[in-house]
């Protein structure tokens, strides 16, 4: 191809070379005008205009997938038409430069930036100062937050505790139903439908969960008839209608009616890489052990469980960071009151409510802590992949 | 061998028993709300939804006029044989023959039933709690007493259609800059590479709860705080590093023989990309997107806070949390609206089980 084109390239005439030059140039700085003009207008009609919502919506979808299609497509253009030593080297940084810039915009320089902010107090750094004058000045707080998060008994204190309530729970929870769900529906011939079912949950936004359960708490005074499940049952055998996760009497084990909402969504998560790694156990181990005279339940722990250790282990992981972040099922049911903050609630509350960027931060910052050490096991296992 | 077929019996038994015990357990909550959402505005509010299913209730089957019987409510009065107080009539007193009497309302106005314990059913469809949670027009509600409430609609059509603005660009825009960079990853060699991908791995786990604060400075400063774009890049910087680390898993596994074949004809990197690549990887990409689908229909926190000001761009899950906010007791228009932001992640979900699978045993899980 590249051939060809020289060849007919030097069958012109000078003047037509340089028409052709100068054609290309400008065709080459035209279109990208072009495109991010239209692109630019595009942003302006979707953040101001009064069209019909249904007509945004498609305008939008079309302008926002176009658009990044429309960048990759010109920039190719664009080095496609350099030498072929300008090619090899400036096209990888197209193919892989826009994942990169967004990384490093939205998670990576954000770490460091989140750092430095949980360095001052509640309104940042002093702005038109430079680096060592924002060092020097009264805002700068130090490891100041930090104390103040790790203070006993302070706000962070109950948080804390929370969280390890949600974790601890959470996840042996999830997993050990998981796990059960997923022996049994293995013998079952219900398997299919059975796993569907558990599994559905998984779709359901956390504020969905969080509407479906508390209808399951819903508390009415007593004498009334009970709307809730929960109370409806526990009247019926006698009790007192309680509103569950507002009981503090009860706190901290309030929260565990929280929790259960998360082992409801996750369970079904564990249960299907259980469930696959269950299959791949080889039946002659089994049917071994069954010979040996072993019984079900020494099947089950002698056997499957340390077949699919790996697997337990993943899935666990998995549930504590998940559990760790947890916002917004605890957001939506309480708010984080009646002692049922964690977390990530507060960092919202601090950051946001409270608009306190210093200790807000902090506790993003014991956040990305509590998760490094999966970071080193997740770069420790790509070391070992020779193949990179 | 008798006792062994016994114990095969029993053992299948156990085991079908208590799955079945589990999947109720599990579906009970989303049934509750499903048949719910179909109820009755008053019938929520004074009944369980489990009263759809046969059940015994006390109805009237006479009315006893105060004044013709000459009851007073102050003393003690005599009903139908039956002697009592008013609060004794008001929590309702039950005759020898399987009758109970009640009095229903205050003193002043109040009237007696005479009621019959019979085996009812609490049917009463409607479709209007999803009229009013959709629509964005005012309800007018009838009470019992004949006062008139008027109630202004969700409008959850209209967060719906955001959440659809936000769900689709928000899906495909990663997939698209991840299967670009998973591509070079795998076929491309450049200097920094192997660095690169470290840190794609590296921020696997990374808790978004770090960028958010920097980003909204960052949105403030260039004026995108509450755009559409704003909110699609936020999920693209948060979805990214699975995107690439997954799409890199499997791209990197194509055989090498298709793309060797394409360059020698003189086919263009991006020319291999669109014309072969994309294609071959519809499967994983399909996994993905579903999750991606998913995590951006579902999520609250980044909605809260990069679209959090303008009620024009609600989602549907600030809708919902808005209502709970609000109006936390009316489970007509909860249900309903709850089940409304169920809807598509559910036909998702359905239709696509097996590539959901199958993207949940890659591992598309976010950290």
């Amino acid at each position: 191809m590249d051939l060809l084109n020289n060849k007919g390239e030097q069958n012109q005439s000078v003047g037509g070379r340089i028409l052709s030059l100068i054609g290309r140039v400008l065709l080459a700085i035209s279109i990208p005008l072009i495109a991010f003009y239209v692109l630019y207008q595009g942003f302006l009609f979707l953040r101001d205009s009064n069209a019909p919502q249904i007509i945004i919506t498609l305008v939008a979808i079309v302008w926002g997938v176009g658009g990044v299609a429309i960048l990759y497509w010109i920039f190719n253009n664009l080095v496609e038409r350099l030498s072929d030593t300008w090619r090899t080297r400036l096209l990888p940084f197209v193919f892989v430069g826009p994942a990169m810039a967004i990384l490093a915009w939205y998670l990576a320089i954000p770490t460091l930036r989140t750092f430095w902010l949980s360095l001052f107090d509640r309104n940042g750094p002093p702005k038109g100062l430079n680096v060592l004058q924002q060092l020097s000045s009264d805002a700068f707080v130090g490891l100041g937050n930090y104390a103040e998060v790790f203070q006993p008994g302070g706000l962070m204190f109950l948080a804390f505790r929370n969280n390890l309530m949600w974790i601890i729970f959470g996840s042996t929870l999830s997993v050990s139903f998981g796990l059960i769900i997923a022996v049994l529906a293995d013998r079952s011939r219900m398997e299919k439908i059975a796993k569907s079912f558990i599994f559905l949950p998984m779709a359901i936004s956390f504020v969905g969960a969080s509407i479906i359960w508390n209808f399951i708490y819903e508390y009415r005074p007593p004498g009334q008839p009970q709307v809730g499940l929960l109370n409806a049952f526990v009247t019926g055998l006698g009790g007192q209608p309680q509103a569950w996760p507002q009981w503090v009497n009860i706190a901290p084990w309030n929260n565990l009616f929280l929790i259960v909402i998360v082992i409801w969504l996750q369970a079904g998560f564990a249960m299907v890489l259980f469930s696959a790694a269950l299959k791949g156990i080889p039946e002659e181990l089994l049917e071994a052990g069954r010979i040996d005279g072993a019984n079900e339940f020494q099947i089950f722990f002698r056997i499957m469980i340390p077949y699919i250790q790996g697997t337990i282990i993943s899935v666990w992981t998995t549930i504590v960071i998940f559990t760790l972040k947890i916002f917004d099922v605890v957001w939506v049911m309480t708010g984080g009151q009646f002692g049922t903050h964690v977390i990530a609630t507060q960092f919202y509350r601090q950051s946001f409510t409270n608009n306190n960027s210093g200790y807000g931060s902090a506790i993003a910052i014991v956040l990305l802590i509590a998760v490094i050490p999966v970071m080193y096991y997740n770069l420790r296992q790509f070391r070992k992949q020779e193949a990179f | 061998m008798e006792s062994g077929k016994r114990q095969k019996l029993l053992g299948s038994l156990f085991v079908n028993g208590t799955l079945l015990l589990l999947v109720v357990l599990w579906t009970i909550p989303t049934l509750g709300i499903f048949v719910s959402s179909f109820r009755n505005r008053d019938d929520i509010a004074t009944s369980g939804w489990w009263n759809i299913l046969p059940h015994r209730e006390w109805q009237p089957v006479r009315e006893i006029d105060i004044s013709q019987a000459g009851l007073d409510p102050n003393g003690v009065m005599e009903i139908e044989g039956i002697s009592g107080t008013f609060e004794e009539f008001r929590a309702g007193v039950e005759t020898p023959n399987g009758k109970r009497i009640t009095w229903i309302g205050n003193k002043r106005l109040g009237k007696v039933e005479v009621q019959e314990r019979v085996w009812t059913v609490s049917w009463n469809f409607t479709l209007g709690n999803y009229q009013q949670v959709l629509g964005g027009q005012n309800f007018e509600f009838k009470r019992p007493d004949g006062t008139v409430t008027i109630v202004p609609g969700d409008n959850m059509n209209r967060a719906f259609l955001n959440s659809l603005t936000v769900a689709i660009p928000s899906t495909v825009i990663p997939i698209l800059i991840a299967t670009f960079a998973a591509y070079a990853f795998a076929w491309m060699k450049f200097p920094g590479r192997r660095g690169m991908f470290i840190l794609v791995v590296a921020l696997l786990v990374v808790p978004l709860q770090i960028a958010l604060v920097p980003l909204l400075r960052d949105y403030k400063a260039l004026n995108l705080n509450g755009t559409f774009l704003a909110i699609w890049l936020a999920h693209t910087g948060f979805g990214l590093p699975l995107a690439t680390y997954l799409l890199y898993n499997y791209v990197s596994t194509l055989p090498r023989d298709i793309f060797e074949s394409a360059f020698i004809d003189g086919a263009s990197h991006f020319t291999v990309f669109t014309q072969l690549v994309l294609p071959l990887s519809v499967p994983a990409l399909a996994s993905f997107a579903i999750f991606q689908f998913l995590w951006v229909w579902n999520d609250y926190l980044v909605a809260l806070i990069f679209l959090g000001g303008n009620p024009e761009f609600e989602l549907v899950t600030q809708r919902m949390a808005a209502i709970v906010g609000a109006r936390g007791s009316e489970w007509h228009l909860l249900t309903a609206g709850a089940f409304v932001s169920m809807v598509l992640p559910l036909a998702v979900f359905f239709g696509l089980q097996r590539y959901f699978v199958r993207g949940l045993l890659a591992g598309s899980v976010k950290g």
